[in-house]
């Protein structure tokens, strides 16, 4: 296996390899056993620790939490994809006020943080009258900034595509909604799918910002678990890493998606010939006959 | 405009917290992050597979957990006590490298093997291949994306602002606490992020402009 970087292994440097494998495992090891020694000298997995397992609430409150989590994920992603849509025609259109007010509000919701989005909705509002609960505020701050990333992504999607696929389809006679919802839209949706779900998974794991404004999601249940010093001791470590399980989970079954529609995709690009190879053949022998 | 000219000196400081705190997170996770990159990227499947699982691990992982386990279930195991603020910088730090170790890999990973191979042919030695024939290509793929990563770093900041760590996010508290318009201070302080985000929004299109041609 030849790599960028490295030739073919020779004798010695697959001894040397071996030799650094054995270095590496070791070193490993080493980091675990010291992590699992910190854990026992420090009584992070004693049953008392553990004890917030058997709650059948605190069972139900976990799922609730994470049913929190998902929802502000469903309905923030829908409500993104929703705008970076709007957005991203704007951007394209062919007037130009519409097109540069929309690169405007798209650039300056790019730029701001989601945590002040978050705050302005949840703590700035209120000033002016209008109070919102930390799920709108959470929703509305990820739909602002992540529709905006995704706005950018279906603009950089359509102009991906080759000029002769618009230039073809404007020849036909199409108009501009024809061009764009029957030629150029089909394909660049195909290319910008993995892109698009990479920035789903960046939205799931921002819903985790909704902790800094009290929302009560899976990080939030965490940290009221894991502190509890009365009932349990304090079990921050065990809380903590299953939260961090269920977080890793749900985004490499996101992460698994892209990657299988990216395989499905390249697939189907390799597929595309003639069903019958020979179907150029009678046409020719025919037009000969009747010659 | 009342709410910035009476608290400039808030205002100003805490910016300037927000940019110590991103520059010393970025020296650490630029380090990290080619160091896990040089993992990824090594002939010993070992090392590889200890990036792979680094960057697997924390790119699915959201910040705010990171920072929770650092500022919460940290001190718990007892190793070396840290500051909020030491905690912010390792956090920034841990999960950016996993990003900057993303961009530098498939930065060297665009270049073709031909190069190396040709290079090799030539009988370079493999710093010289590196550094005359790879990394030059590399750096044009790798620059436009880092500067995402590092504005993306610039925004995450303001998540230690749940941790009492002092910078631009913590600006809406201590309005609040002297009872100072809030929805203008916050205005304030999402442009403050506008001005400091433009530049290098800008510099990295030109970048990209001027290097997609020459390739």
């Amino acid at each position: 296996m030849s790599m960028v970087l490295f030739d073919v292994p020779g004798p010695k440097a697959r001894v040397r390899h071996k030799i650094m494998a054995v270095i590496g495992i070791a070193a490993v090891l080493a980091a675990l056993v010291y992590v699992v020694m910190r854990f026992i000298v420090t009584d992070q997995f004693t049953a008392r620790r553990l004890d917030w397992v058997n709650y059948k609430q605190i069972q139900l409150s976990l799922v609730e939490a994470i049913g929190n989590t998902l929802s502000a994920f469903a309905v923030g992603a829908v409500l993104a994809l929703a705008f970076g849509a709007i957005f991203a025609a704007a951007r394209l259109s062919d007037h130009a006020w519409v097109r540069v007010p929309a690169a405007v509000i798209v650039e300056i919701f790019r730029a701001i943080p989601l945590v002040i989005m978050m705050f302005f909705f949840y703590y700035g509002l209120p000033v002016a009258g209008v109070k919102l609960s930390a799920f709108t505020a959470v929703v509305i701050s990820l739909m602002l900034y992540n529709g905006s990333v995704l706005a950018e992504i279906f603009r950089a999607g359509i102009n991906s595509l080759p000029k002769g696929q618009s230039e073809a389809a404007y020849a036909l006679g199409m108009r501009k909604t024809q061009v764009m919802t029957f030629v150029l839209l089909p394909q660049a949706l195909r290319a910008m799918l993995p892109t698009i779900i990479s920035q789903l998974v960046v939205l799931l794991k921002d819903t985790a910002l909704g902790f800094l404004i009290t929302f009560e999601e899976l990080l939030r249940w965490g940290t009221r678990i894991g502190g509890d010093a009365v009932n349990f001791g304090r079990p921050m470590i065990s809380v903590m890493i299953v939260v961090a399980l269920v977080y890793i989970g749900l985004c490499l079954l996101l992460t698994w998606l892209a990657t299988y529609l990216e395989k499905r995709n390249r697939r189907n690009k390799k597929v595309i010939k003639p069903d019958n190879p020979d179907a150029e053949k009678p046409v020719l022998m025919d037009a000969s006959a009747a010659g | 405009m009342s709410v910035l000219t009476n608290n400039l000196d808030l205002f100003l400081s805490a910016f300037g917290q927000t940019l110590q705190l991103f520059a010393v997170s970025a020296v650490l996770s630029l380090v990290l992050g080619t160091f896990l990159a040089a993992l990824r990227v090594s002939p010993v499947p070992v090392f590889r597979g200890v990036g792979t699982m680094y960057v697997t691990v924390v790119r699915n992982t959201p910040l705010t957990l990171v920072f929770v386990f650092f500022v919460f279930a940290y001190p718990l195991l007892d190793i070396l006590r840290i500051e909020p603020y030491t905690a912010a910088v390792v956090s920034l730090s841990l999960y950016t490298a996993a990003f900057v170790c993303e961009v530098v890999r498939s930065g060297i990973n665009t270049v073709p093997v031909g190069q190396a191979e040709a290079s090799r042919a030539l009988g370079l030695t493999f710093t010289q291949m590196l550094g005359n024939v790879v990394l030059p290509q590399a750096l044009r793929s790798v620059v436009p994306p880092m500067t995402s990563t590092m504005i993306a770093l610039l925004k995450n900041t303001t998540v230690a602002s749940g941790f009492a760590v002092v910078q631009a996010g913590n600006i809406r508290e201590q309005l609040a606490d002297q009872g100072d318009n809030v929805l203008i201070g916050l205005l304030w302080v999402a442009l403050g992020f506008v001005i400091l985000v433009m530049p290098l929004t800008y510099v990295q299109q030109v970048f990209e402009k001027r290097w997609s041609v020459a390739r």
